[in-house]
């Protein structure tokens, strides 16, 4: 009777401390992410996006609630004109890394048939990646320059009698280093998609007549629409935050976002960077915000 | 003679170095049911592909209605795929997929939904039309993926193991659905399978293959009745097989007992027999020919019959069918000692 009677009330609680720690379980589990995305992620955003409504006074930083950083960034036709050029490079890139990607991808993946040669091929995709991206630019220099190693062959060619000015320091240099660069983006989710594109699929389409043609358009390109996707969503976030490749390969005659903000930082203009880096980054989200509306890429994730 | 729907001639598939099909002669007539059947690896897939034109042919003909067919692109062979796991187009709606082909065809839109409407109708899959595969159960996918390929009234559907993937329930009723759809429409069905019943229970003409090679086609009943060599008998199942010593026309078992056959013997040194496992009896007496004596290593209950297991003297094992009430009358228990009897009509002289 005594043990019975003692022992109820401690088992109680014993079990409603199993019960707290159950239901907190999940969430202790959850906090380590939540600690990692918290400082590296969601304090410096909403740093940022504090120091935009900041007064920049001369040399100081003065906290405040103004909205005159916002006033400059759309007040002004530079910023308006930048985001232009900066959209531009954004639609020629995806546009091209698109069109080299998925061929790249098309023939890895249907094409190629032994499973050694795919991966030796990606590999070979792949393996320059593993260099720094500053690195791969500045190689396109001693190509592209006037006495550059293609100018040159073409002087001797006959092909042209002095040198081209195009190739180096000009719009046409930041597109060609951009899709160099991050066509490998769009190369691996589609390819990624593509591979798990059922083959009998294709034969299904063959046997209802239709064209190799249209069984890219009706079963190839509907079906690879996911990898087009999160390979849109990275070359096009890549290109709207890029400063440097355009810094370095337009000599400075081109304008981005990027490198408006990296300009403003170095005049220690901190909250009118915020305030743009605040714009782009709500842009950036309203395209991948778009690009998810069309594209259902969760099965991919 | 009817006129034959499909024909193959000398069909020979190759890959690389391994012979899948080795030159086969086929003659399927036309409006029937034709089972091609056999163990994995055998080459009935991939003389059911060559057929379809999903796969080369290596050498030989591939003859449809009197046309050859041999290097003709899939969808002018008048042929009709369904694929074994459906190849349902997961991005189009359950109505897009079957009016898939007359899209390729260039029919125009109202026409083209209106007759995979009916198609749909005819499965009884209407409220479906605007679900995508994944919303379906498999059974409806694969009436879908039926009413896809039926779509462009093709002479010959190809069946790719269409029942493998459904439960056991389901795969009865659908049997059913194909043999009624076939015989409604009148084409000819090529279906593969690896599944003994459902080859005898469906088609006009079984064919039984292995290594490439055709073993037996005939029909279904043919076929289970006088297997012609050991493999289709032990692959149809339903058959004891025997070794018998050959002195002079006169068989005998390993222990000596006697058999008489109604068969022709032939004149090789030994011979193999069939008997079918629902003719042998438990016998209670011990006569002195057409007899096997062996210990009981099974008995399975059934339900309408009993499976007895016996194993011989010499350790080869053998079944008998007996039907739920002879077992019961005179049951028997593992390790017994039985011996049993068969009838000379009931004994099948085998091919070696």
């Amino acid at each position: 009777m005594t043990v019975t009677a003692t022992a109820a009330p401690s088992g109680a609680a014993h079990s409603a401390r199993v019960k707290l720690l159950t239901r907190l379980a999940p969430h202790l589990q959850a906090l380590p992410l939540w600690l990692v995305m918290g400082v590296f992620l969601l304090i410096p955003i909403a740093t940022i996006v504090m120091v935009s409504f900041w007064e920049d006074q001369e040399y100081t930083l003065a906290p405040g609630f103004i909205l005159d950083n916002y006033r400059d960034v759309f007040g002004t036709f530079v910023t308006f004109s930048t985001y232009v050029s900066t959209l531009r490079y954004a639609l020629i890139v995806w546009a091209s890394t698109l069109a080299i990607g998925f061929t790249v991808a098309y023939v890895l993946a249907f094409h190629i048939r032994s499973t050694l040669w795919q991966m030796v091929l990606f590999q070979v995709c792949a393996v320059p990646f593993l260099t720094s991206n500053v690195i791969r630019m500045i190689s396109w220099i001693p190509f592209l320059g006037r006495n550059g190693l293609l100018n040159s062959t073409l002087i001797n060619l006959g092909i042209t009698d002095h040198p081209l000015e195009f190739l180096l320091f000009s719009p046409f240099a930041v597109v060609l280093t951009f899709v160099h660069l991050y066509s490998l983006f769009m190369v691996v989710p589609i390819f990624n998609t593509m591979m798990r594109i059922d083959r009998s699929l294709i034969e299904a389409a063959l046997d209802a007549g239709a064209r190799p043609i249209e069984v890219m358009r009706h079963v190839i390109v509907p079906l690879s629409l996911p990898g087009i996707a999160i390979g849109t969503i990275f070359v096009v976030t890549l290109v709207m935050g890029d400063f440097v490749t355009v810094q370095m390969m337009s000599g400075g005659q081109s304008a981005s976002v990027g490198l408006l903000i990296k300009n403003e930082i170095s005049l220690l203009q901190y909250p009118e960077a915020a305030a743009h880096a605040v714009i782009l980054l709500l842009t950036v989200l309203m395209m991948v915000w778009a690009i998810l509306r069309v594209v259902d890429i969760r099965k991919e994730l | 003679m009817p006129e034959a729907g499909v024909e193959l001639i000398a069909v020979t598939k190759q890959y690389g170095a391994v012979t899948a099909v080795d030159a086969i002669d086929l003659r399927i007539p036309s409006g029937s049911y034709c089972c091609l059947i056999g163990p994995s690896g055998c080459g009935k897939t991939s003389t059911l592909r060559m057929i379809a034109g999903h796969e080369k042919v290596s050498a030989g003909d591939v003859l449809l209605g009197g046309r050859n067919i041999t290097l003709m692109p899939p969808a002018q062979r008048g042929t009709a795929m369904m694929f074994q796991n459906y190849a349902l187009f997961p991005h189009l709606t359950c109505l897009d997929n079957v009016a898939f082909s007359l899209r390729m065809r260039g029919v125009e839109r109202t026409e083209r939904r209106r007759k995979a409407a009916e198609m749909l109708e005819r499965v009884h899959l209407a409220e479906m039309a605007e679900r995508r595969p994944a919303q379906l159960s498999g059974g409806q996918q694969q009436r879908i993926a039926l009413a896809r390929a039926l779509i462009t009234n093709p002479s010959v559907l190809l069946l790719d193991e269409p029942l493998s993937a459904l439960d056991p329930f389901l795969r009865g009723k659908m049997r059913e659905e194909l043999k009624r759809l076939q015989r409604d429409l009148g084409i000819t069905f090529i279906h593969v399978t690896h599944s003994q019943d459902e080859a005898l229970a469906l088609s006009d003409v079984v064919v039984v293959m292995e290594r490439g090679k055709i073993l037996q086609s005939d029909a279904p009943r043919a076929v289970f009745e006088k297997p012609r060599t050991p493999f289709v008998a032990r692959f149809l199942g339903g058959h004891n097989i025997l070794e018998c010593r050959n002195q002079g026309g006169a068989l005998a078992l390993a222990d000596g007992t006697a058999i008489r056959l109604d068969e022709a013997v032939p004149a090789t040194a030994t011979v193999r027999l069939a008997v079918r496992t629902d003719r042998m009896r438990l016998l209670q007496d011990d006569p002195a020919i057409n007899r096997l004596a062996g210990d009981v290593t099974a008995v399975e209950y059934h339900g309408p019959f009993v499976r007895v297991g016996l194993q011989d003297k010499a350790g080869n094992d053998h079944s008998l069918l007996l039907s739920e009430a002879d077992f019961y009358a005179r049951p028997v228990a593992l390790g017994d000692r039985v011996v049993a009897g068969f009838q000379p009509p009931d004994v099948h002289v085998l091919a070696n």
